[in-house]
């Protein structure tokens, strides 16, 4: 009999602590499978955030640093600046990335700096309880807007992608979803293209991977799937937002 | 024949297998796993292709695919 699938180097061989259907296991395992198809375990250093994905150095079988809340990029950006020949990548949740970290995310695509980010949007804060997080839907409840997130007092969702996609310095921005199989293997094809272009030197890249939070959200695993299928695919499109060289002229939208 | 493993003591029950699966070979077991979930079992070993969808969606990776290796030609 032949093996279909096997689980990928780049992972420790342990349980995971993720709720049942967090799409954080999901989203370690098509990293790790990048970095096995790459070839560059041996010389990634991961950077772990701040949040349900807290523990990432116990399951990614690369180096990892722990950073503090948000601050990822600023962290990958010595490691890279000090150990410019490692493959350096920032593993980071919308609490993280979109919020507190905001500035360093910005101006960290602005220098064009030469990391990856996988930023994991699943529209609430996961760790602390279901908050609001800054890419809550219009109308989506959460612990602090227990009646529905009111553009009036709580703004409006940010797109990560569109924002940075304007700055001259990212370099590939691509929105992914993993709420079924299918969109599962684009989103490995797109972080792949993400660590080729950190591989090729391009500067920064970003891979947007809308995912569930089944626990905060407070629906079962399927239910969360519908809810990306019919509530965050409307707010965030998905597509590849920049796949440019540094050129000006070379820059797509779809 | 096509089949798929079932870790049973890594399988947290979440069922995303089972829309994943196209043929509909899986269901959530009727007895507590060790570690207090349902887990997914294969009812139908007849109908699954090995097309490893379900091991693509699993979160856990508790999932391990066999397929028939073909005759070369």
């Amino acid at each position: 009999m032949l093996q279909v699938n096997r689980r990928p180097e780049s992972l420790v061989d342990v349980k995971m602590h993720y709720c049942p259907g967090c799409g954080h296991g999901i989203v370690h395992r098509l990293v790790a499978e990048v970095m096995d198809e790459l070839k560059i375990r041996e010389r990634t250093i991961g950077v772990a955030p701040v949040g349900c994905a807290v523990f990432a150095d116990h399951y990614f079988n690369c180096d990892m640093i722990q950073g503090p809340h948000g601050r990822g990029p600023a962290i990958a950006t010595g490691i890279k600046r000090s150990k410019p020949q490692c493959i350096v990548f920032s593993y980071q949740g919308d609490g993280d990335l979109a919020s507190i970290g905001m500035a360093e995310t910005i101006h960290s695509a602005g220098r064009s700096e030469n990391i990856t980010i996988i930023f994991i949007n699943n529209a609430i804060y996961g760790m602390t309880g279901g908050q609001m997080a800054p890419t809550t839907l219009v109308g989506q409840k959460a612990t602090t807007c227990p009646l529905g997130r009111d553009p009036k007092v709580n703004g409006y969702p940010i797109r990560v992608c569109e924002l940075l996609a304007q700055l001259d310095g990212s370099r590939y921005l691509e929105r992914t979803s993993i709420h079924t199989a299918a969109h599962v293997i684009k989103a490995k094809k797109a972080i792949k293209k993400a660590f080729q272009c950190q591989i090729d030197g391009k500067g920064f890249s970003l891979v947007e991977v809308l995912s569930t939070c089944p626990t905060n959200m407070g629906i079962s695993p399927l239910d969360a799937c519908k809810f990306v299928q019919e509530k965050l695919l409307p707010q965030y499109p998905l597509g590849v937002f920049k796949d440019s060289d540094g050129g000006m002229n070379n820059v797509s939208r779809n | 024949m096509p089949n798929i493993k079932v870790d049973e003591a890594r399988c947290k029950g979440c069922e995303l297998c089972t829309a994943a699966c196209v043929k509909k070979c899986i269901v959530m077991s009727t007895t507590f796993s060790v570690t207090g979930y349902y887990p997914a079992v294969c009812c139908a070993p007849e109908r699954c292709t090995g097309c490893g969808l379900c091991a693509q969606i699993c979160p856990d990776l508790a999932i391990t695919v066999f397929k028939e290796e073909k005759a070369k030609a």
